[in-house]
């Protein structure tokens, strides 16, 4: 094995075994943020120290052990400073608790989605204290220095410790609502890398890789919750078109148009399979039905075959599972492509008046594409640059501006 | 979603804040930027000098010109921004916190994301 390999490898090891190593600590100890930290430093010396030296025999056990043992240091320089109490003898690190118990990381997972927090927040941790990642890293990711993401992180940990939040899974309701909070901040991740693609930062492209090994890791811990089984779907349905949803300048493709044979065919098929096990399993929920549509886009040879009246219909289901506008949004578009543009403007015309889009450029912008359809072609263009200044997206500013200068006239 | 803050000052603003009554503004502007840090929320943040250490330069139509200023007699001028990541709500709180020195004041602006969803 080449040494970048190896480092490759040991990384992903890392990865795998950080929440692993945290929730054990955790359950032992307390004090999560006093454990995450001390398995930070131990994440740090083993990606140091197992490239070049190789594993240990035990690389779970290893790290159980350095993190335990910095633990300790930290609570002993403590204890120095405020008492001299020599109670330490009863602080010396612990043999490994030899069960693996998935319910750790699902607590961790839960404690980092705590509801004290703000996304932003919830994704930094849980990039760090399940995913493994470095804080340099996550920073990088998101396109902000290193200490204002340390700060996030040491917030983060403040605010669950202040409100009082516990290691243990919560009781039924508070379960349910704790594990939304965690798929929506695991679709957070996938969306912060999946519409970073474009740019010029891969690093932020990773995100969508890791959001997906973290999903996989929770519907591997909850075999039988079909959102997330249907997350996952969603997931690896959407990144299939990666490849295929820029051209090489970085310029947007828009979904009608893309090269499908570029798609990634192994991905759509474990995506499509997914799909297929939970649908029928009762209890729809809103991540089943868009990874359903996603897989009725993936099972079209072509923008024009694509069974539009299945995905309207579903768009439908969705709206009265989850209502709200951009979900109408989207059927708008389905309508049109199912019964034209008309049909289109006309349900288009309802959301107007609705608050929580106005001014937002998406809408103007599918009111663009409509009247390019319907023929209306100078009110397309003003809709167009109109979605085009109100978008704070780059690539998509580009996109709304090169359909303006391609009408006619 | 990333707001850069611009902060506008007029001519005297510099001169305030070094009186007594702008010890107690600059007091509130360090107060909202530790707030900031604290939170996790500051991703960064600049005073510029004077306006009359500045240099236009225009170029296009041949060779570039380069003159003095912008002008020194303009009302307010840019005088410093501040990035911050946070929701729109809370970025235009944080602007109605700074304290204003006569007509100055700040404008919230939307930073460009590179990523962008395909339509």
């Amino acid at each position: 094995m080449s040494a970048p390999d190896r480092r490759d490898d040991v990384e992903a090891l890392l990865r795998e075994l950080a929440p692993q190593v945290l929730g054990a600590l955790v359950r032992r100890h307390g004090q999560f943020d006093a454990c995450e930290d001390a398995v930070q430093e131990a994440l740090i010396a083993a990606a140091a120290q197992w490239p070049t030296q190789g594993l240990p025999d035990d690389p779970r056990a290893w790290l159980f052990a350095v993190a335990s043992r910095r633990l300790v240091d930290e609570w002993r320089s403590e204890h120095a400073r405020r008492a001299r109490e020599e109670r330490v003898a009863t602080l010396e690190p612990d043999e490994e608790p030899t069960t693996l118990d998935g319910d750790d990381t699902l607590a961790l997972l839960f404690l980092c989605c705590h509801p004290a927090l703000t996304p932003p927040s919830q994704i930094a941790l849980t990039l760090r204290a399940v995913g493994g990642l470095a804080t340099e890293e996550i920073a990088r990711a998101f396109l902000v220095p290193e200490v204002t993401m340390a700060q996030r992180i040491s917030r983060a940990k403040q605010r669950i410790k202040a409100s009082g939040g516990t290691f243990e899974l919560p009781a039924d309701d508070a379960r349910d609502a704790r594990l939304r909070a965690v798929q929506h901040v695991l679709y957070l991740i996938f969306n912060e890398g999946y519409t970073a693609s474009s740019g010029p930062s891969l690093q932020r492209a990773e995100l969508t890789r890791e959001a997906i090994r973290l999903t996989r890791l929770l519907a591997r811990l909850l075999p039988d919750d079909t959102e997330v089984a249907g997350l996952l779907a969603l997931m690896l349905l959407t990144d299939a078109r990666r490849d295929a949803r820029t051209t090489a300048d970085g310029d947007l493709v828009p979904l009608a148009e893309q090269d499908r044979d570029r798609w990634d065919r192994v991905a759509i098929s474990e995506g499509i399979v997914l799909v297929e096990q939970t649908l029928p399993r009762g209890r729809i929920g809103p991540y089943q039905l868009q990874a359903a549509i996603a897989a009725v886009h993936a099972e079209a040879a072509s923008g024009e075959g694509t069974d539009w009246p299945q995905i309207l219909a579903l768009y439908m289901l969705l709206e009265r599972v989850e209502p709200n506008p951009m979900v109408t949004l989207n059927r708008v578009v389905a309508l049109a492509m199912a019964d034209g543009p008309q049909a289109g403007l006309e349900l288009l015309a309802t959301l107007d008046g609705d608050e929580r889009l106005a001014e937002h450029h998406r809408l103007v912008a599918v009111r663009a594409h409509l009247l390019e359809q319907a023929g209306e072609v100078d009110a397309a263009r003003a809709a167009y640059r109109e979605a085009a200044r109100r978008t704070t997206s780059l690539p998509e500013q580009r996109y709304l501006e090169r359909r303006a200068a391609q009408l006619p006239g | 979603m990333k707001y850069m803050l611009l902060i506008y000052e007029t001519p005297k603003t510099r001169e305030i804040f070094t009186s007594a009554e702008g010890r107690e503004m600059m007091a509130q502007v360090n107060a909202v930027m530790r707030e900031l840090t604290d939170a996790g929320e500051l991703v960064g943040g600049q005073a510029l000098a004077d306006p009359s250490t500045a240099k236009s330069v225009r170029s296009g139509g041949g060779s570039p010109v380069v003159t003095d200023g912008p002008f020194a007699e303009a009302k307010e001028h840019l005088g410093g921004y501040v990035i911050v990541e946070c929701d729109h709500a809370r970025a235009l709180d944080i602007a109605s916190r700074w304290p204003a020195v006569g007509s100055s004041g700040m404008e919230v602006r939307p930073i460009m994301d590179d990523g962008g969803a395909e339509m």
